[in-house]
């Protein structure tokens, strides 16, 4: 599998990997979408309500598989592409590049992986919780109770503080990857550049943003 | 002395080429497989013919120094290129194009070459269009065109101030086209050191891989030189760091006459010398002139007091000022050709009213043009230049006016070529810049780009067909033949001679020295006392050059020190043949300035009785020259004084 | 002005090289930086030692020839000229210059600071012309030009071919060159016959020299002496996947 991914071209690669990150993206405001029902003091009616239907609902679960492929591709791709490149240039130069350059569009790759860790704690705290792989003492009405689960966490400081920490760098990450995107898939015309840059910005900040408000609802506020 | 043959049809100038082209002999697919073709050199000329010949299926060798064939310098062109097509509607024609080429020529160029050259312009700009060249459009999105100097009519087209370029990398795609179809073999970092003749004919060249240092031998069923100019004979010009006059020289050597090497153009619109550290000059757009007043201060003081950086340009009072060119040219005023422009700048500053801190500059001054434009005008036209100007100098021309030098710029004389564009040794061919044909004793802008490509897309495939179909029963030859290893030989000796000498200068320092001679002496302004002057100096410093010249590192690796040493020897050799041509000719044409033949106004003076012939020198050991005459007859043309007053 | 300079050596190419340190005094601040690099040659051949080799040949930033990475910027600490035009009142007396030659798979070092890039010609034998041949053409106005798509291939094909872009690019992406190439065809009428075989060809040839991959950080932009835009690269991108897919 891997030598016939490296045979597609290097802008094939970078074209997948635009597609699969604006997949994500999307993703991420579902699920954005869901996890602020958790500040909805109506005792996790909303909130396992959305729960129950993406663990039960076929088309979510068609999604779901197809969503697991994406993450995965989009980081096997992103460490070819990485690795392709670190080989480019076997030889480092000895003074750091000094061109400029827009704030960390270099570390994408480093950015990435730490998400990645993220991606895994989240795993074992939720998603291994649904499939059963990881006990767990809030069951309601056969189902795990994520209203409940959460907030065990999040009142943990060192965990929010983590969770708040992982997802600035995920905003940036997806600062570069937002407008990066489009001009991999060769969306770039001065009318417009504009508008997908700020509207890149804007989505960087504003996702993380939502994300960060839970802990700080659980630690500071409730 | 022989009568020189050049072989110019008969019938009308206006039907030869196409009576060439119909009775001309042709090779067949299956043969041109057959046919080995060295082309050495990759600009305009080079590499355009090295494509179109391996289209047409034969098998094509080509050299060049630099490490890609795109590095050429025809890359540097800015200008334009002109052709006769007319899309202006203003009056032009072959024959207007034709005539203009040979008036601005002084008269010194060959009809018949002109002619054609005319003839085949309109298809070199079809051609770079079909490859993709970007040429200026208008909105309706067909072809735009500009006026340029010498002429009456817009007929230069361009792409932006990068003409040149876009042209060499058009004739870079094609020959790239070749290369991957293998019809032509690339060898770049390779310099020719020689051409290999076999009875009478050449055959092939040494060239050495300037990566390893190792010498080759390359065989073909005929050579093109096309090497481009010797203007680095000067040291200083405006050409690159390693164009080179070896290729040229060599075949000189062995057999191929030069033609006209004292005509050299000068341009009058470069930035000044600013120390001798300084390696090479830029130049700077003929078309500032359009808008730019030339001055010196009126008093010697005022001049040297700004040599000390004591007074400003500025500071100077409008009725302190010389405005020089309108003061001597009221008609043309600051527009007048290169060399009048060039000439009367020396003559200011040696009069002691140069500026700089050299001396020798004179200030290209903007002021009255932006006061009547408003500075955003001249900003669209020159804003390129300008920041060009303050990135070397570091002043900014809109405040303070440019100061400006003339520079070396192109070489009109070379190989003497006949109509078909073979040397006088059968079966090596000379074409652009390398050869003498066209431009006669002074090149017009926008000729140069014309030239090359005419040359190598439209020419020569054309007659060396005709050679090689007496060659087909030739077949390939060994390079283990005894002239190849003979040539090898005694180009092996003639760098183990270089590196055996362990003096105490640099090659540098050489080149510098022959330099200064030469601009000197055999500059703008010659005498027959500077000349024979210079003939003497140049023979002292080339003795002192083959004892003292320190060549670090050994013959079998990159050494770049040796590959200058080697170009530089030939220069010591060249700039004699310049002065003793210059000498020879005594009148002034063109480039070419002899300050005892000048009209009471300080004009060229011409001697059209004694001198309307090309002087092309046969070589006869070294510092010995034999001059050969060709006689220039003009059916079609009227011979007359150029006047700018 | 004093400077101390720090330069790459290495023999040949299968020499591992190392950086030498060495002083200059006596440098004006109006020499260009190839030109400080000419005397210090000079003083290095009447001490018997070996002169540094670097690329260079028209000295007015149109050959693409001349190829340092100056203080961790190709072509030194100007914008938007080439290392032959850059001037040594740039720097401060005093200063420690770092000249390191281009660093790419692709762009082996040959000596010092001196690297081959036959790698760029390989892309446009693959594909960067017009199949034309000469005596073939028809009457240029025949083929009408917008103005706006002539200035914009102008744009592109201004690039003079140094790797500069390379040089910057942390990944040694060459997607700048190539798509500037591309670019130019892909805007002219003339370009359209061959375009999807084209990229197609350039892009293959390209990977397979050993390039690294664009990960729009746009270094090759800001470091570009001919400020060739990043909309060439996403120009390149849409007539890629035009090629493959439709």
């Amino acid at each position: 599998m891997n030598s016939s991914f490296l045979r597609f071209s290097s802008i094939t690669k970078k074209i997948w990997m635009a597609f699969l990150g604006i997949f994500l993206m999307i993703f991420l405001v579902i699920h954005l979408g869901i996890n602020l029902c958790l500040l909805r003091g109506d005792g996790g009616a909303w909130f396992n309500a959305a729960a129950h239907f993406m663990g039960t609902n076929y088309i979510v679960k068609v999604f779901e598989v197809v969503l697991f492929a994406g993450f995965i591709f989009h980081i096997l791709i992103g460490i070819i592409l990485q690795i392709q490149n670190w080989m480019a240039r076997p030889i480092r130069y000895k003074v750091n590049n000094k061109t400029y350059t827009p704030f960390l569009s270099k570390y994408m790759i480093y950015t990435g992986g730490i998400v990645l860790v993220f991606l895994i704690i989240h795993f074992m705290n939720f998603y291994f919780i649904k499939l059963g792989w990881v006990s767990n003492p809030h069951i309601s009405n056969g189902e795990p109770d994520f209203y409940l689960i959460a907030p065990e966490l999040f009142i943990q400081p060192f965990y929010s503080f983590l969770y708040i920490v992982l997802f600035i760098i995920l905003g940036f990450h997806l600062n570069h990857a937002f407008q990066a995107a489009w001009q991999t898939l060769g969306v770039n015309h001065p009318q417009y550049n504009n508008c997908i840059h700020w509207f890149g910005t804007l989505y960087a900040i504003l996702i993380p943003l939502g994300f960060i408000i839970i802990p700080i609802f659980f630690l500071f506020i409730r | 002395m022989s009568e020189l043959n050049s072989k110019i049809p008969a019938g009308p100038l206006s039907s030869k080429w196409t009576q060439y082209k119909n009775h001309q002999n042709l090779v067949n697919p299956n043969n041109k497989r057959k046919l080995d073709i060295i082309v050495v050199g990759t600009g305009l000329a080079g590499a355009s013919a090295a494509a179109s010949l391996g289209e047409m299926g034969f098998n094509v060798k080509i050299f060049c120094y630099q490490d890609s064939p795109r590095r050429a310098h025809s890359i540097a062109a800015q200008g334009g290129i002109n052709a006769a097509k007319n899309y202006p509607n203003d009056g032009d024609s072959i024959y207007r194009l034709f005539y203009d080429t040979i008036k601005g020529g002084d008269y010194r160029a060959r009809e018949a070459n002109v002619y054609r050259l005319a003839e085949v312009s309109n298809a070199i700009i079809d051609q770079c269009v079909a490859q993709g060249v970007p040429f200026a459009r208008e909105y309706g999105g067909s072809l735009e065109n500009r006026s340029f100097g010498g002429a009456q009519v817009s007929r230069t087209f361009f792409a932006r101030g990068q003409t040149g370029q876009q042209l060499l990398l058009g004739a870079y795609s094609a020959l790239s086209r070749q290369i991957k179809l293998g019809t032509v073999k690339m060898f770049n970092r390779h310099e020719m050191m020689d051409v290999v003749i076999v009875e009478g004919k050449a055959r092939g060249i040494i060239a050495r891989d300037l990566i390893s240092g190792k010498l080759e031998r390359h065989f073909g069923h005929a050579v093109v030189v096309a090497s481009g100019g010797y203007a680095n004979v000067f040291y200083l010009s405006t050409n690159a760091m390693g164009s080179n006059a070896s290729a040229i020289w060599q075949i000189f050597k062995k057999g191929a006459f030069f033609a006209n090497p004292c005509f050299t153009q000068i341009h009058p619109t470069c930035i000044p010398v600013h120390g001798d550290y300084q390696s090479k000059l830029t130049l700077m757009s003929e078309s500032l002139r359009n808008d730019g007043r030339i001055w010196v201060p009126k008093k010697k003081e005022d001049a040297e007091a700004n040599r000390h950086g004591k007074l400003k340009a500025n500071d100077i009072p409008e009725d302190a000022r010389d405005y020089f060119l309108e003061r001597r040219y009221p008609a043309f005023g600051n527009l007048v050709p290169r060399d009048v422009a060039s000439r009367a700048a020396k003559e200011r500053c040696d009069a002691g009213y140069g500026v700089g801190e050299t001396g020798l500059a004179v200030f290209l001054d903007f002021k009255e043009s932006i006061g009547r434009l408003g500075r955003h005008v001249i900003e669209e036209r020159y804003g390129n230049l300008f920041q060009m100007y303050e990135k070397i100098v570091d002043e900014n021309p809109y405040e303070n006016p440019m100061m400006i030098y003339p520079a070396v710029h192109y070489t009109m004389g070379g190989i003497w070529v006949d109509y078909e564009l073979m040397t006088s040794i059968t079966g090596l061919f000379a074409a652009g810049e390398a050869n003498f044909s066209d431009h006669g004793a002074n090149r017009l802008g926008a000729s140069a780009l014309m030239q090359g490509l005419a040359d190598g897309y439209f020419v020569l495939p054309y007659t060396l067909q005709n050679y090689l179909a007496g060659e087909i029963k030739v077949p390939r030859m060994s390079t283990g033949k005894a002239e190849f290893v003979e040539a090898q030989k005694n180009v092996q000796l003639r760098l183990e001679k270089l590196m055996a000498i362990k003096g105490k200068h640099t090659v540098d320092h050489f080149h510098k020295e022959l330099g200064k001679i030469m601009w000197e002496n055999v500059g703008m302004g010659r005498t027959e006392a500077r000349l024979k002057k210079a003939i003497e100096l140049i023979r002292k410093l080339r003795a002192e050059f083959w004892k003292e010249v320190k060549i670090p590192g050994t013959l079998n690796e990159l050494n770049v020190e040796l590959e200058k040493a080697n170009r530089v020897a030939d220069f010591m050799e060249m700039g004699e043949l310049i002065a003793l041509d210059a000498l020879n000719r005594n009148e002034s044409c063109g480039g070419h300035f002899r300050e005892e033949y000048q009209t009471d106004e300080g004009e060229c003076l011409r001697n059209d009785q004694d001198y309307k012939y090309v002087a092309a020198w046969e070589y006869k050991g070294e510092g010995n020259f034999q001059l050969h005459k060709e006689s220039l007859v003009y059916e079609e043309t009227e011979v007359k004084q150029r006047v700018y007053k | 002005m004093k400077l101390t300079l720090k330069i790459w050596r290495q023999k040949d190419a299968k020499s591992t090289g190392k950086f030498v340190t060495y002083s200059l005094d006596n440098i004006s601040p109006n020499c260009s930086f190839l030109e400080m690099l000419d005397i210090f040659n000079e003083q290095q051949i009447s001490q018997d030692k070996d002169p540094v080799v670097f690329d260079h040949d028209c000295r007015e930033g149109i050959c693409g020839m001349c190829s340092l990475y100056i203080n961790g910027r190709p072509h030194g600490p100007d914008d938007a000229v080439t290392a032959c035009q850059l001037h040594m009142r740039k720097f401060s007396d005093g200063d420690t210059i770092t000249i390191e030659p281009w660093r790419a798979k692709p762009f082996p070092v040959i000596k010092d600071l001196m690297v081959d890039r036959t790698a760029f010609d390989k892309i446009i034998q693959e594909g960067g012309y017009i199949s034309v041949n000469t005596g073939g053409a028809a009457e240029a106005n025949n083929i009408l030009v917008s103005k706006v798509n002539a200035e914009l291939a102008m744009d592109a094909a201004a690039c003079i071919g140094c790797g500069a872009c390379v040089a910057a690019c942390k990944n040694a992406s060459a997607m700048l060159f190539v798509s500037a190439k591309i670019s130019q065809f892909a805007l002219l009428p003339q370009g359209q016959i061959e375009a999807k075989e084209r990229v197609k060809k350039m892009v293959k040839t390209m990977d397979e020299l050993g390039f690294g991959n664009c990960t729009n950080t746009y270094a090759c932009e800001a470091e570009c002496p001919k400020l060739i835009s990043r909309s060439n690269i996403a120009r390149l991108n849409r007539e890629f996947m035009c090629a493959k897919v439709i």
